[in-house]
This record gives structure tokens, sequence and C-alpha cells, in this order.
């Protein structure tokens, strides 16, 4: 308690309903871990139906994981760690008040997002051309098992979804670049600087569980 | 006590009901108990302790182990005896004797269909005999339906992509209604049928004189009484009445729109085309809904149904 | 979890702060405008804003009932057709559950009462606060333009595959709800984190009122249920749009799959609308009793022991959907373990009464409605947990009077009574305690009239969902029928007190219940930054026997400018707390 009667200058980031930053620095923290386990729980139950689905049919998933391409699929994955590297440099940066360095950081972890999504891209184009789409456009005819369309639809689902919350990563590193150039960050303030990182940590976790299950079945 | 029993539930007319009423009275009897007491003590609490004057002073009571464990437990154990009587009665019900007599079942939108071991089809109408056990085998063409006796207390989903089943022994000759309990569209409360339980004898002579065609009766009649056996009723009226399909009042001959805008004349190949591909053709403004009738109605049937079509001007 | 408090323990110098009467300055006058309203980001104004959007959905379901309730006067058709029946009752459905009940205390009561009870400005997120009340309401204009597109007739349920083969407008409206799923899930993550972080100086967990925890466990339901229903619903948008194939099984998928993640979700929900009502009746029986809560930590950990155990159950809404047998027994089991917390809540209200000093005042008169109905609820869910009996039971008009039990007569009854509780703390004016009494009564009248024949009717064997139903049922959907009149007719009364107490109310005290919780120790309606000052919380919340001025302690801002103006009463006191 002797925060609240000690303060007296107010930082220009700090909220009127919270006592000090480190209040307001530990709640948006919290709040992002909490909205994290919500993102589990949505990719959750894909995983649910990826999983019932591979209990029912053990072999589809053996034959279809074939048509994916491993090798990319292992680039992308060095890609997004490589990514989860840099942003955290950009924590570090913002950390030691380098606005540089941080900059710099988040330039290189949009390239590689880019990248992934350039990767993904060539993927999809590929899969589209020999007819495997999602669901009731599944034209193609080098599959034996009659459910193949279902794992590609998994498989859509899922790397689309991800995809999804790629480029909303880019988005929201994009429009962190913009404040910081405007000196919004510092030592002192770079919360979401820090929750960004938390969030495109999650992004990256969900894809290393996504290769393995998708692309590395033997 | 037995009034009471006859008002809350349907009469009991299989094998298992019993055990099923048994528990719905025991829980029910308890609760009343329970409910009693709580509402006793919710309206004797706020009398006696009614605020007298704004200074009154409370004890502080915070809480009381021996009480708290007290009604902690004994709801326990009261819903371990429900829960281990629900399960014995609930695994009767899923077991069916090795020496049921097995139906085929097949629910569509919005009829059900019996299919017997000699290969006759009724629509509508579950015929099966007294004292004997009685194993359904039920799938659905469409979409999920559920196949409910309340007289026997039995109900099981009816699903598009798999088999389940139900059972039942029927303890007395009569008739007990069947309705469909999932949702499933426009006509799903009409989607009733009826349980007529025979004795043996009488089941085996409806079984084998089923097929057999009542060369007494004019065709129309015959196919008045297989329009209104078939479900046909559900979804076509012959009052000229708009229900979920074209009214029969009027059809024959009569010029037509389809969907398309083909215009057709229903004449006796039109009418046999929507009888067993009835998706083929659909009249302008009514939905692709009905099932086919493909091996549930004979082609002898269907010249009978026709027959009483023509009669309806 | 380093919160202020949790430090050390620390000497503060404390005053007595009296709230002040009748406020020339409070938060509704504080902004003036539709614009202010529009973008407000203070949790009083977001809550009554969602207090209006609920109160305008419940209008619109209970509309829907009432046609629904008189289409049912015969066992024909009488005046609307099978087709807008079905779209009638899964718009009844879906929205009194999606629009009105999830939101209606945690986001409405919620919103406005969990930052005053902590003693705190605002939740921890202000703008992510309102852009969850923009959310909702951009989910219900995609469900409102689903509904003028074709509309939907799957039931509230969207079962596949039904509603992957309907005419209806079915990909709009679930993606209606998908949107609005967001809003819930926003607000959940909002409350937890103001749980944890913004407790006013020595407020600790065991001080916390029971209403804070009960929104505690129904924020962490939100969280971790809602992110599936919104998987769910998106993979049932792309069965619609794309026949990805994964629930229909035309093109080779489970329908019963859909019902597992469907339920998963759905069953969670439904304490998701009652858990919050649990929290509501505690503080209100403790303020009309003016005694101690009995067994408040029974009370707060049944909250969160239900939270859990609901998430294990939702297998019993498939007891007859060819689960297996082993599925069956397991989800049954786990069903009646929720029973004992609920059961022990009961109890424990009815210890908190004993040797009280009882005030019948209308929250208490809806508190006892709710103690009755919901314990109705909660037996007739005994009998539909029982395996064998609810084969008989399930689907049937038994189920729909179990759940209206619960949902109208719990969760309703609880809103009602927080309502009336809170109601001169949000607008600074009393209504008419007769006029409160007697639709209080009413209500009771035609709920009681309008369901319980439907259990012995559900018993008897009347499905749900039926627009026409043998002649046999056809007395006691005539009495549900009139209950469901009568209950509106109750209705119509409070609204019409409600409105005349806006209007013309008498001006409330700051405290007209005499109750110790926090949110009563400010002016009436709340200053804009809820308290004067910052309040220093030394007892807890139902300390009756503690006199008053021992509620009232705070220490003065020194941030943010404001002034804590009228010092009545000065009382220096030295607090002393620990972690």
């Amino acid at each position: 308690m002797s925060e609240t009667s000690a303060e007296t200058k107010h930082p220009a980031h700090l909220h009127h309903h919270f006592v000090d930053s480190d209040q307001q620095f530990e709640s948006s923290k919290m709040g992002m871990w909490i909205f994290l386990v919500t993102e589990i729980l949505f990719f959750g139950g894909l995983f649910a139906a990826y999983i019932v689905y591979r209990a029912w049919y053990p072999e589809l998933y053996l034959e279809a994981s074939q048509e994916l391409d491993a090798f990319w699929g292992a680039i992308n994955t060095f890609v997004l760690i490589g990514s989860s590297l840099t942003v955290a440099m950009a924590i570090r940066s913002a950390q030691l008040n380098q606005i540089r360095g941080l900059i710099i950081n988040l330039w290189i972890t949009i390239g590689l997002a880019c990248t992934f999504m350039v990767i993904k891209y060539f993927e999809y184009a590929e899969k589209l051309e020999k007819g495997i789409a999602p669901g009731i456009y599944y034209t193609y005819d080098g599959l034996e098992h009659e459910k193949a369309n279902i794992f590609f639809s998994i498989y859509y689902m899922m790397t689309g979804l991800h995809g999804l919350h790629v480029i909303i990563g880019i988005g929201l590193m994009l429009w962190l670049v913009w404040k910081a150039k405007r000196g919004a960050y510092h030592s002192e303030y770079y919360t979401p600087v820090e929750i960004t990182g938390l969030y495109w940590h999650l992004v990256d976790v969900i894809w290393i569980f996504l290769f393995p299950l998708l692309y590395l079945i033997d | 006590m037995n009034r009471l029993t006859e008002f809350m539930l349907p009469p009991a007319k299989s094998t298992t009901a019993g055990e099923v009423d048994a528990l719905f009275h025991f829980i029910n009897v308890t609760s009343i108990i329970l409910l009693a007491g709580i509402t006793f003590t919710i309206i004797y609490f706020a009398w006696k302790y009614r605020r007298r004057s704004e200074d009154d002073v409370t004890p502080v009571i915070t809480h009381n182990s021996k009480l708290e464990i007290t009604w902690s437990v004994i709801p326990l154990i009261l819903v371990m005896i429900v829960f281990g009587w629900g399960l014995s009665g609930y695994m009767n019900l899923t077991t069916a004797p090795d020496d049921a007599y097995e139906v085929r079942v097949v629910a569509k939108s919005w009829l059900w269909e019996f299919h017997y071991q000699n290969g006759h089809v009724s629509v509508n109408e579950l015929h099966v005999p007294v004292d004997r056990p009685v194993k359904l085998v039920m799938s659905s063409d469409d979409v999920i339906h559920s196949f409910f006796v309340p007289d026997y207390r039995i109900k099981r989903d009816v699903l598009p992509n798999r088999y389940t089943s139900v059972w039942f022994e029927a303890i007395e000759t009569g008739e007990s209604i069947i309705h469909c309990t999932e949702y499933c569209g426009r006509a799903h409360s009409d989607m009733n049928a009826t349980v007529f339980v025979h004795t043996q004898e009488d089941f085996e002579t409806w079984l084998e004189s089923a097929d057999a065609i009542d060369e007494d009766m004019p065709p129309a009649e015959r196919g008045e009484a297989l329009v209104t056996r078939s479900g046909c009723m559900a979804c076509h009226s012959t009052d000229g009445s708009r229900m979920v399909g074209p009214t029969f009042q009027g059809l024959w001959m009569a010029e037509r729109t389809m969907e398309d805008g083909e215009v057709v004349t229903a004449d006796e190949n039109y009418i046999r085309e929507s009888i067993l591909e009835p998706n083929a053709r659909i009249n302008e403004g009514y939905d692709p809904v009905m099932p086919s009738y493909q091996g549930t109605l004979s082609d002898r049937q269907i010249d009978d149904i026709i027959e009483y079509i023509k009669t309806l001007d | 979890m380093s919160t202020p408090e949790a430090s050390t323990t620390k000497k503060v110098q404390v005053r007595r702060y009296k709230p002040e009467e009748n406020p020339k300055e409070h938060y509704l006058n504080a902004e003036k405008g539709v614009w202010a309203w529009m973008t407000t980001i203070d949790h009083k104004k977001i809550g009554l804003l969602y207090l209006g959007s609920i109160t305008f959905f419940f209008f619109v379901g209970g509309m829907l009932a009432l046609l629904l309730r008189t289409e049912l006067l015969t066992p024909a058709q009488s005046f609307i057709d099978a087709d807008v029946y079905n779209q009638v009752f899964t718009l009844h459905g879906a929205i009194m559950i999606f629009f009105f009940l999830v939101p209606s205390v945690p986001a409405a009561l919620g919103n406005f009462i969990l930052p005053l009870q902590l003693g705190a400005k605002d939740v921890a997120f202000p703008r992510l606060n309102l852009a969850s009340f923009y959310i909702y309401t951009i989910g219900t204009i995609f469900t409102l333009i689903a509904i003028f597109t074709g509309g939907i007739d799957t039931g509230w349920t969207f079962y596949t595959p039904y509603s992957t083969q309907t005419g209806t407008n079915v990909l709009l409206m679930t993606f209606g709800i998908f949107i609005l799923g967001f809003s819930s899930i926003l607000t959940g993550v909002n409350f937890i984190v103001t749980i944890h972080k913004l407790r006013a100086p020595g407020l600790t967990w065991n001080k916390l009122p029971l209403n804070v925890w009960a929104l505690y466990a129904t924020s962490i339901i939100q969280v971790l249920a809602t992110p599936v229903l919104a998987i769910t619903l998106l993979l049932l948008v792309m069965e619609r749009a794309l026949g990805i194939g994964v629930f229909d099984p035309s093109i080779g998928g489970d329908p019963v799959l859909f019902q597992h993640f469907f339920w998963f979700y759905s069953h969670p929900a439904v304490y998701i609308m009652i858990v919050p009502g649990f929290g509501v009746i505690s503080e209100v029986i403790s303020t009309f009793s003016r005694k101690v809560i009995f067994g408040y930590w029974a009370i707060a950990l049944s909250s969160l022991a239900i939270a859990f155990i609901g998430f294990l159950v939702w297998g019993h809404h498939m007891f007859v959907a060819g689960q297996s047998s082993l599925a069956s027994m397991v989800f049954s089991f786990l069903t009646f373990l929720v029973g004992i917390p609920t059961g022990i809540k009961i109890f424990n209200w009815l210890a908190t009464m004993y040797k009280g000093s009882i005030d019948m005042k209308a929250p208490m008169l809806y508190a006892m409605v709710f103690l009755f109905l919901f314990t109705i609820g909660g037996f007739t869910g005994i009998m539909l947990g029982s395996l064998a009996v609810d084969i008989h039971l399930h689907d049937t008009y038994y189920v729909v009077a179990h759940f209206h039990y619960v949902m109208m007569g719990g969760m309703v009854m609880a809103l009602l009574a927080g309502l009336h509780y809170w109601w001169p703390k949000m607008f600074g004016k009393m209504y008419s305690e007769f006029f409160a009494r007697i639709s209080c009564v009413i209500i009771f009248i035609g709920f009681n009239l309008a369901f319980l024949p439907q259990f012995v009717m559900g018993s008897q064997g009347m499905p749900r969902r039926y627009f026409n139903y043998i002649d046999q049922y056809q007395a006691f959907h005539q009495l549900s029928t009139i209950g469901a009149y009568i209950m509106a007719v109750g209705f119509v009364i409070m609204a019409g007190y409600m409105i005349h107490s806006l209007l013309r109310g008498k001006p409330a005290s700051a405290n007209p219940w005499g109750s110790r919780a926090m949110e009563w120790q400010t002016s009436s309606p709340a200053p804009h930054h809820n308290f004067e000052h910052i309040p220093v919380i030394i007892n807890g919340p139902y300390d009756y026997h503690k006199p008053m001025s021992e509620f009232q302690l705070g220490i003065a801002h020194s941030t943010n400018g404001h002034q804590s103006f009228e010092k009545v009463d000065v009382n220096v006191k030295s607090a002393e707390e620990k972690a």
C-alpha cells in the first residue's frame, strides 16, 4: 500500500485506473496469457477433430500426409522459430532502450513471417492445382481413400486458421514499428511489444505442433 | 399414489417400463419431501426472523462443520443410489436378449419404414408379437431422427451414418404411439407412427397376409388405404389445402409448373416418377424434401394409388 | 501474483469517508450526449448499455415465446404454419441464450458492479470492455440480418446434418454467434485480470464478495469454453460454405461429433448462465438478513467446483444419441457430482437466514423465489441425469420445463433480484416497493402455471419442438399458455414501475439497504471514478457484527487530481493487514 501514497508523477502511458506502471504492465501481461489460453482451446477444437478422425482412419492419415511436402514444411518451421528469436530480441532491445534495435528486429520478424506466408502460398497453390481443395471442391484422384477429402479439409482448416494468425501477427508488428518510430516505447513502457511477442510465440508453438501432426506421419 | 402414477406417466406396456417408473417415482417422492422441507424452512425463517427493528443484532455464525458434512454426505448418498439404480435400468434397456425378433427401421423425413424379415415393408405401422423381445435395428436416410415409444419408455436416436438399435418386449396387445423426438424439420411433429401388438398367431397371420392384395376391394379404395398407411398424408392433403407437398386434389391430368419452368401434365408416368424418384422434378414453390418409395411400394400398389388420385377431383 | 497488499504487513493512515448523499455530480452526468455514451469507457455505463441491450432482447425473446404459446393453444395449426413455428422457437432459444442469458448477469450487472465491489476505478482494460460491447453489437446485427434474410429453423442447437441441409440462413446466424463468442471471451479475460490485479488495499481473497467469486468462476468458464463453441461454429460455417465434410454424413462426416463439440461448450455455457446468479443471491440474502454469510468458503469454492466439473458432463446430452454405455455411465456419474455443490449452496443460504433480521424487500423476495424454483430445477436435473429415466424423458417437454426452471426460475430471478438490489446504485432512484412485490408474485404464479404442466406432459411423453400434438396434451398446453400470459402481465407491471422510477422515483440514499458491501459505501449514483478516495478494507463484506464506520475507510487520492471533498467525521485509524 505504500505505492498508493508515494506516487506523485503520472506518466503519459499510465491509464487513470491503475495505481502504477507495474500494475498496468502485470495486468496487460496476464490478460494476454489468458487470451492465449483461449487461443489454445480454439485450436484445441481442431486438434480434437484431427485426433478423432485419425483414430477412426489411421491409414488415411498415413496415405494423405505423403501429399504434403515435408521439406518446405521443415523450412517453414525454421523460419518461424527464427522469427520467435527475433521477436524476443526486439523485446530485449526495448528493455535496453535501444529503439533502433527494436525496429530492426521487428522488421526482421515481419520479413520472416512474410517468408512463411509466401512458402505457404506456394504449397497451397501446388495442391489446388492438383485438385486437392477443401470439402466438396476436392477433385484429386491420386488417393484411394474415400475420406481423403476430410483429411485435407482438416489440413486446410488448421493451416488456414494458423495462417490467419500469422497475418494478424504481421499487422500487429507493423503497428508496433509505426508506434516505435514515434517514440512510443522505451525501457519504462514496452507493454505492447511484450504482449505481441507472447502472441507471436504462441503462433510459433502451434505451428510446431501442426508440422509433425500433418507433415510427418510415418 | 396409484392415481398419481397414472397421471404422471403413460401406461407401462413393456417389461422394462416398471423399473424405470419405480425410479421415476423414487426421485419424485424424495424430491418432493426435500422440496417441502426447504420451502417450509424458507417460509418459517422469513416469518420467525423477520426484521423487528433497524437495530437488530444478528449472531455471528460463519460455519458449522458437522452440519455442512451432513448436508453434503446425505445428498451424495441419495444421488449415488439414483445413479446406480439408473445405471442398472439403462443396462437392461440397452442390452437386447439374443432371441429377439429383429425388425429393420428406416427413418426418412418424415415417415417411418419397418422392414420385416420376410421382405414386407410397412410404413408408419409397426406390427409386433406380444411377450416376445423385439429388436429394432435403425438407420436414417437423411437427418437425425429419434425413435420414441412413451408406453415402452424407450428412445434412441436414428442416425444417417450408422446403425443404432433399441429393444422392447410388449406385455399386452393393443396400440401405442411412436414419436420422432429429434427435431427434423417442417413436419417433425407429424412424424408419428403406431405400434400394433398382436398375439403370436395374429402376428404371423398378419405377416403372411400383409402383402396379399384384397381383390374384393376396388383399386381406388385400396389406393386410399395405402395413401393413409404410407405416410403420404403427412405432407399431401386431399382437400386442396397446401401442406409441405402439393395437394392430391385435382392433381390428375392437371398441368403443373416445375421449379425449372417446365410444364408437366400429371399423368401416370409423372405420378409414378414422383413416388419413386421424387426429387427428379419439383413443383414450383416447393422444396425437394420427399423421400423415395423405391422398394417400399410395389408397382401394383402404385397403380392403386394412381387410381385413388384419379378419384380426387 | 504480486498484488499490492500481498507484499508486507504495513501500517497505513486511513480516515473515514462517509458517502455523499444525493451528489450533484455522478457518473451519469459526468459526460453528456449520445456520442459520449457510445464511446464511454466507464464500466458502469457499458454495463448500462448491456442492460439496455439485454432488456431489448428479453422483450423480443419473450414476444416470440408468447407467439409459440398462443399457437400451441390448439393441437393443430391455429394461426402460424409449421415453418414459421420452427423459426420462432429457434429464434426464441438462440436470442434468449446467446443474446440475453449469457451476457445478462456477467456483462450487464457484472460490468456495473465488479469494479465497485473491488474498490477499483474501472475494469483492467476499459477500452477492451467497450470493444466487447461493440463485438456483441456486430454479432447481433449479423443475426438480425440472418433473421430477415431467410431466418433459421434448426433449433438453437444447430444439430448437423439438419443444419447443413436446411434452406434457411444458418450461415449468417452461426457467424453472428461466432462473433458474439469473442465478446464473451474478452469480457471473461477482462474480469479475471481485474479480479487478480485491481483489488483495493486490504481486499484479500478471503474478503472478496461472493458475487466476485461467482463472476470469477463464470469468467473462467467463458474463457475456456467459448473458444470451443467458436471453432465448432466455424467448422459448421465451413461445412455449409465449402462442404468440408467433418460433420455432414452425406460427405463422410460424423454428426455425433458435432454434438460432442457443441455440448462441450453449451453445457458449461449453462453454468455461465447460472453461476453468476449464485453470486447475486449470496449478496442479496446476506444483506437482507443482515447477517454474516454462512459457509463463505463453501459457497465460494462450490462455484469453482461447479465450473470445473461442468466441463466434464457434456455427454449427458447424448444418452440416447448412440455414445457407448461406458461413456454414458461416466457422464451420468459426473452429472450427479455437480448436484452436490449446488445443494450445498442452497443449504448455506438457508443457514444464512437462520436467526437473521430478515427484511422481505423486493430483491429478497426474488431471491426466495429463486431458491424455490431453482431447487425444483435442480431436482428435475437429478431426474434427467439418471440414465434409465432420461431415456424416457429425453427431448420431451420435461427437459423444456427443467431448463426453464433453471434458466428462467434460476438465472432470470437472480437477475431480477440483482437488478432491484443495485437499481438505487445505478440510477440513484428508488422504485415502488409495493408494485415490485406485486409483480414478483404475479411472475411467480405465472411461471409455475406455465411450466409445471410441462413436467407432467413431458413425463406423459409429449416431445419438444412439436408444432402439432395429440389431443390428450391440450389441457396442459392451455394451462401453460395462460401461465405465460400471466407472466407477461407481471413483466409489463415491472416495466411500468421501473420507468416511473427513472422519471419520478424518490431519490435513493447511498446505502438504502444498510449493507456492509463496498459498492454501498459510495454515493448513489456512483461517482465517475467510483470512489472519491482509495477504499481500504479491513473487514469481510458480510461482517454485520462490526460497526458501519469500519467499512468506510480509505486514503486520499494523490494522483489524477480528483479532490476528495466533504470529509465528514474525521476518524483517523490505523489498520493492519496481512497478506
